[in-house]
């Protein structure tokens, strides 16, 4: 009767059929009889529809849609049945049948245990649980679009918000410089424009359009920057957007490129650091794009096709995400990109003028990138070996930077030394998987060797404590405790230091500076008239640093020898000498004092190189520029 | 209690849910005992508290105690007679009917283990009249009609039923499915397997949509083996199924079922059902749909009579320091006059007695504390900078996500200032994080405690180790997920209910659980601390709601009467009064001074998950399974509103500081905002009304539904209104 019965029911759940029970019966050694064998099937599913009934309360007050093993097992443990184990794992279970005979059961594989230790394959460990909060919506209207896209009806925002938005907008995109200011100024610290922001991250991703417009261009990034110097402001995602506007600025070919009249350089410069300055404050909003940056910023070093401004781009940003980045990405890439930067800067006919002086460009800027490199890895090692942790080198390295760019100010270096921390740490995580080639770190002597072969005695000059024992310790200055005072001088050059939040260069472009470089390229060839405008250049920003610096430079260690002019010469002996320059030992070269030269305050001397590929331009005059922005009107 | 030496947790359970049933039936006896219990915040008072009782309440005591006593003797339980004599301070010899000594009973806590005792004894004692004995309850079914008419009798009521006048027809359809239930367990209690299984087939079709929950579990239910255990169905026969009829519906019933002498239906009817019959006008289907979906049946009208006091309790008189005057220079001219008639308002509003609010003393509450003063002021100044909201002025809504929950999410709370927030998991444990950059610290070991200058204005801050400062920490105790949280209003404390049966008190100065109150023995869904701290209530799958005092460790009232789990648990501002809301589909109001049932309120059509008091203590929220979130008016026991619109459970509701906005946040991702000032307006309650046990409802939630808020997959399960009016909302993201 049971049959009929079963067969004839519509089938509301699942059955265990009598079969089955046998089946189950046999395999622990008991012979059961028909009848028995259909009431325990017809008992079973009872009891097995009474717990999953039982085990949907688990799982409704787990606030939870879908029943797990674990919902039922407690449902189970209640009605004092023992808990089913082994089935608790979250992949979905298969459903096999026998070949013979219809029988289906779940593989039940064993697990060796040894080989699940032993495995090499370790699962990555859980983030942790954390509380994130975002302002959803303002004043019960929010952005209805998913994020990321763009919005496109300002009419659903309030009419005061609206209004704000065109006006700033009409401000910041204007002609009058002194309404950008205001209107930056408030930007950066209204408090109440949470709804406008994707909106004005639609109007910053019009960097795309203007790329023919410096000018344009700038005050755009300078929106960026007070977007994200905002504290009432929660970027969230659109930090990726905005930095992949900001990355456009650096990196891509930009039509006012074209004219060599158009400072562009600066504008990267800029936006490289505004990049970093991202990076220190909001890096930890979207999990993996320091990462993501890396591989754009190597995709570009490593394409030949591509402008040489884009090239500098690349290495200015590399620059600008810290020593780490650099020795991850730009120092391997050295070698290969070597050739092609030799073959520019080695030709010297006139049509390649103009690109010669671009490469000039890139070669000053990874000069600045590699020594900063070498002089923060000395650092880092020296202060390992010293005992102190990790953390000490980054705030020693924060503290170091920071001073170097902004010597007149002093802003609490902490924050910055913990972002110091935040990226290093970053870039060890990505490590794994990650698309980046293969790295292994480099010691730093023989990193050392490596860039002395490419650029030469440029390079040493920064390292040097005087020859001799500089080989064995090229990392002369950190011996000396002192000389974390003393780096400043080394580095004043650094000027799209990360640290260097507080002041990015707004960039008056002076008139002439565009008319020096290419004029300065053009003489190139010329040791001695480059180097006389370059002392010009060096002085002026010489004579307002020197100063300060004087006193904590210790004269003694920058010997007249040092404090000659061989930059200019070395670093065409450095190229010419090829890749692997055998001949000649690091820190050996006697340095010619030139006499005028040799009254030019170290610290004025510390500016030349970069001079190479940077304009020599006033650093203090956009620094003045920029705090003028700042300041309350 | 816990040492009889029994067979485990079930019977345990049982007994349980005798004294329930104690409580609210049997008034008097166990109640006072109640009262001796629901004691003064102060340990130390708990003893005035008994000895303030009269001689003759006392010796009631002591006699109740030995009648356990002998119980305990006579079956032979000597451990357990020899425990609680120890416990109670009785000599050797009590045992002997003897003169009423009054041994004082030893301490505080002891003495209310004796009370809880008591209460069970005399149920123990009573034993037969109520308690729901399995073989009895189900014996009831015996009675032996031939079962080939159950199809007869039920069709032909049926065809009856749909030939009366279109009026009665409604209200008259109300008696299908008890009588459908009741029907098909005869027949499977008196085995007629094949015969039961046929009647569900042809008549399980026509019943009400919302019943199908309970008759999917009916429909498994086909061996009379089968029916011992069964909760559900033991629920349906202990309790009655409660129809509210008009009596001419009624009449016509009686008469056709006289007529045809169909006594198997007329003796389900007289046994099994209870009809509330009313005078007046036949309700229409949809006004009988609005208020039927519990597990048995509506409400009864006299549940709902007792009188409740809503209203809110006066304020404490705390003067406004006025320090705040810089801050209003700060301010442009205008904004400060604007200020003072809305602080005066308030005030005055504060200082009148409301006609509806209970005594002050009614229930006693815990002394403010200087801190707590400290809080209120704070509490005042942030009232004034409240936004008021509208529909033309909602809130901004602030989501808390939590992220990488793989443990699982299951609760959340936020403290009244908005200042932590804390998450209940699944891998039983509680997280704290501050929410304020202000981080949580521990307070120094005793050894450190030691070095400090107790004397020192800044001593609160001195004993705080700097070093222990994070932004979260992590509370690990229960051995089973937490289903519910709750801070104390003071933020000192936060308690957790679990899986395993207890809910934990834990110090958020130290990080660590102080108590662990256990009584439950099953699964504690939800606890809450009352808003003026000390009393928390707890529910569970035990289906009882248990109140509790924090300083002791035995619960102080029982609510029973729940047919099913207690899934939430609310206080009513004024503290008097304990909502719970059950997965029976009711919610109950409890009387926090006598532990009786004042409310039943019925309509909701799947279990309850979430509840919310008005403001000002009038009105009542429910959300359930179903989606649907329904209105209340506690003063009158009315339904007032139904707002559709979640597809999916709501699990949290919350009315906006003022009582303007009701907030509502699903499992389907979304936050709802409801226009409450609206919905509550002008009501309009006559006789009619309190038949029907709800006002004219209006479809009118379109009109209502001020706004939908979608969250990024992210299930709303909680939600929270700042003092200043700005919605926050926490879930943890699905991915």
């Amino acid at each position: 009767p049971h049959t009929e019965m079963a067969d004839r029911e519509e089938r509301r759940f699942a059955e265990i059929s009598r079969e089955s029970v046998k089946f189950m019966a046999e395999s622990t050694g008991v012979e059961l009889g028909d009848d028995v064998a259909g009431l325990l099937a017809e008992d079973v599913c009872y009891r097995l529809r009474e717990a999953t009934q039982s085990s949907s309360q688990f799982m409704r007050h787990a606030k939870r849609r879908k029943l797990t093993v674990e919902d039922f097992n407690r449902a189970l443990h209640w009605s004092n049945v023992e808990a089913i184990c082994g089935y608790g794992a979250q992949d979905t279970l298969p459903f096999r049948s026998a070949k013979e005979g219809e029988l289906f059961f779940i593989e039940d594989r064993d697990i060796n245990l040894v080989e699940l230790a032993l495995a090499t394959n370790i699962p990555k460990g859980c983030a942790e649980t954390m509380v994130r909060v975002n302002v959803s919506y303002m004043d019960g209207k929010g952005n209805l679009e998913p994020q990321g896209t763009v919005p496109s009806a300002v009419q659903s925002l309030s009419d005061d918000l609206l209004k704000y938005y065109q006006q700033i907008t009409r401000a910041i995109l204007g002609e009058d410089p002194h309404l950008m200011k205001v209107a930056l100024l408030d930007l950066q610290s209204n408090a109440k424009i949470a709804a406008l922001l994707p909106y004005f991250v639609y109007v910053i991703s019009g960097v795309k359009s203007v790329s023919h417009d410096l000018e344009q261009l700038n005050r755009l990034l300078h929106m960026v920057k007070s977007l994200v110097q905002n504290p009432y402001l929660y970027l969230g995602s659109y930090i990726r957007s905005l930095v992949s506007s900001v990355m456009y600025c650096i990196l891509e070919p930009l039509a006012a490129s074209i004219n060599p009249l158009n400072d562009h350089w600066t504008l990267r410069d800029y936006a490289a650091l505004l990049l970093s300055h991202i990076f220190w404050t909001h890096g930890d909003l979207v999990s993996g794009l320091y990462h993501q940056i890396l591989v754009s910023l190597q995709k570009v070093l490593s394409d030949p096709v591509r402008p040489l401004c884009s090239h500098y781009g690349a290495v200015v940003g590399l620059h600008a995400l810290g020593w780490k980045a650099v020795e991850r990405v730009l120092f391997p890439h050295l070698p290969a990109y070597w050739a092609n930067l030799q073959a520019v800067l080695d030709d010297y006919s006139v049509s390649n003028a103009q690109v010669k002086a671009d490469g000039h460009k890139v070669y000053g800027a990874i000069l600045v990138a590699v020594e900063r490199l070498l002089k923060m890895k000395a650092l880092s090692l020296s202060q390992q070996s010293d005992g102190g942790s990790s953390g000490q080198t980054g705030f020693a390295g924060g503290s170091i930077c920071y001073r170097v760019s902004s010597p007149g100010l002093s802003p609490p270096p902490e924050p910055l030394s913990e972002a110091t921390l935040g990226i290093a740490s970053h870039l060890q995580a990505g490590g794994a998987g990650c698309p980046l080639e293969e790295w292994t770190p480099v010691p730093l002597p023989a990193m050392y060797c490596e860039l002395y072969s490419f650029f030469g005695d440029s390079l040493a000059v920064r390292f040097s404590t005087g020859p001799g024992d500089a080989r064995k310790e090229p990392p002369g200055p950190t011996s000396n405790p002192d000389t974390t005072r003393k780096m400043p001088q080394l580095t004043a050059n650094l000027n799209i230091s990360p640290r260097h939040d507080g002041s990015p260069r707004t960039d008056p472009t002076p008139p002439s500076l565009a008319a020096t470089g290419s004029g300065r390229s053009l003489t190139r060839s010329c040791s001695s008239s480059s180097s006389v405008q370059r002392s010009r250049s060096s002085s002026r920003s010489g004579q307002r640093s020197a100063g300060l610096s004087r006193d904590v430079f210790p004269k003694a260690r920058f010997t007249s020898s040092q404090t000659g002019p061989p930059a200019f010469s070395f670093l065409i002996g450095g190229r010419q000498m090829g890749l692997r320059c055998q001949g000649r030992r690091p820190f050996q070269t006697n340095f010619a004092p030139t006499p005028p030269l040799s009254a030019v305050p170290p610290r004025a001397y510390a500016h030349k190189l970069p001079v190479i590929g940077r304009v020599g331009k006033p650093v203090r005059r956009w620094a003045c520029s920029h705090y003028s922005l700042h300041l309350p009107l | 209690f816990r040492a009889v030496p029994d067979d485990g947790g079930l019977v345990d359970a049982d007994e349980d849910k005798d004294i329930k049933t104690e409580a609210s039936n049997d008034s008097w006896g166990n109640n006072n005992a109640n009262d001796g219990r629901l004691l003064s915040p102060s340990p130390g008072s708990s003893a005035s508290a008994g000895s303030n009782k009269s001689a003759a309440g006392a010796s009631e005591e002591q006699q109740t105690l030995l009648a356990v006593l002998q119980f305990l003797r006579k079956n032979k339980l000597t451990e357990s007679v020899e425990i609680l004599r120890r416990e109670a301070g009785l000599p050797e010899d009590s045992l002997e009917p003897k003169g009423a000594e009054s041994s004082g009973a030893g301490s505080g806590g002891a003495s209310g283990g004796v009370d809880l005792e008591g209460g069970d004894a005399s149920s123990l004692l009573t034993a037969g009249e109520d308690q729901p004995d399995v073989n009895v309850v189900l014996s009831a079914y015996s009675q032996q009609g031939d079962p080939a008419l159950y199809e007869v009798y039920y069709s032909g009521l049926k065809r009856f039923i749909e030939s009366v006048l279109d009026c009665h027809r409604a209200e008259l359809s109300q008696v299908f499915y008890p009588l459908f239930v009741h029907m098909y367990l005869e027949l499977v209690y008196n085995n007629h397997e094949s015969e039961a299984k046929a009647f569900f087939e042809k008549f399980s079709g026509d019943q009400e949509c919302y019943y199908e929950d309970d008759l999917r579990v009916l429909s498994s239910l086909t061996k009379k083996e089968h029916m011992r255990g069964n909760e559900t169905l033991l629920d349906f026969r202990t309790s009655k199924f409660v129809l509210r009829i008009s009596r001419d519906s009624y009449q016509l019933l009686k008469r056709h079922l006289q007529e045809r002498q169909n006594n198997q239906i007329w003796n389900i009817i007289q046994e099994h059902l209870y009809i509330d019959i009313f005078d007046g006008m036949p309700r229409s289907k949809s006004q009988i749909d609005a208020m039927s979906g519990s597990l048995a049946g509506e409400a009864k009208r006299e549940a709902n009579k007792a009188k409740v006091y809503y209203g809110l309790l006066k304020e404490p008189e705390i003067e406004l320091p006025l320090d705040d005057e810089d801050e209003e220079a700060e301010n442009e001219e205008g904004k400060p006059k604007k200020k003072k008639p809305k602080k005066d308002s308030l005030g005055s509003k504060s200082k009148k007695q409301d006609p509806n609010a209970p005594s002050q003393n009614r229930i006693p509450l815990p002394e403010l504390k200087d801190s707590d003063k400290l809080d209120k002021i704070m509490y005042m100044k942030e009232a004034t900078k409240r936004i008021r909201l509208g529909p033309d002025n909602l809130p901004s809504i602030c989501f808390y996500s939590f992220l990488n929950a793989y443990q699982g999410l299951t609760a959340v709370d936020f403290t009244d200032d908005s200042s932590l927030i804390a998450g209940g998991f699944a891998d039983s444990t509680v997280r704290v994080w501050s929410v304020t950059p202000k981080k949580l610290r521990k307070v120094k070991s005793a050894a450190d405690l030691n070095l400090i200058d107790k004397e020192s204005d800044d001593v609160l801050e001195r004993i705080m180790d700097e070093k222990t400062a994070s932004e979260s920490k992590i509370l690990c105790g229960h051995s089973g997920p937490v289903y519910g949280i709750s801070f104390s209003p003071d933020r000192n404390y936060l308690l957790s209910s679990s899986e395993d049966g207890t809910v934990r008190l834990w110090s958020l100065q130290t990080f660590t659980c102080l108590v662990g109150y256990k009584g439950h023995n099953y699964p504690v869904w939800d606890t809450q601390f009352s808003p003026h701290g000390y009393y928390f209530v707890s529910g569970g799958h035990d289906r009882v709601a248990r109140l509790w005092a924090t300083d002791h460790y035995q619960p102080l009232r029982m609510f029973s009467g729940h047919l099913a789990d207690v899934t939430c648990t609310r206080f009513h501002p004024n503290s008097n009064y304990v909502a719970t809301g059950s997965s029976d589909r009711t919610i109950r109001l409890w009387d926090v001074l006598n532990g009786n049932c004042v409310r039943i309120f019925t309509g909701h059509k799947g279990p309850i998950h979430a509840l919310a008091f008005s403001p000002n203590g009038k009105f009542l929220a429910s959300g359930a399974t179903d989606g649907r979130v329904l209105l209340w008016d506690i003063g009158h026991g009315l339904m007032v509103g139904e707002l559709k619109g979640h597809t999916d459970t709501i699990y949290s509701l919350r009315f906006s500081r003022d009582g303007e906005i009701l907030a509502s946040g699903s499992m389907d991702n979304t936050v709802r905002l409801w226009d409450a000032t609206k919905a509550f307006d002008d009501l309009e309650t006559d006789d009619f009304t309190a038949a029907t046990g709800h006002i004219h409802l209006q479809d009118n939630s379109q009109e209502l539904l001020l706004g939908t808020y979608m969250t990024k997959s992210t299930p709303v399960i909680h939600l929270h209104f700042t003092r200043r009016n700005l919605l926050l909302a926490a879930g943890a993201y699905n991915p």
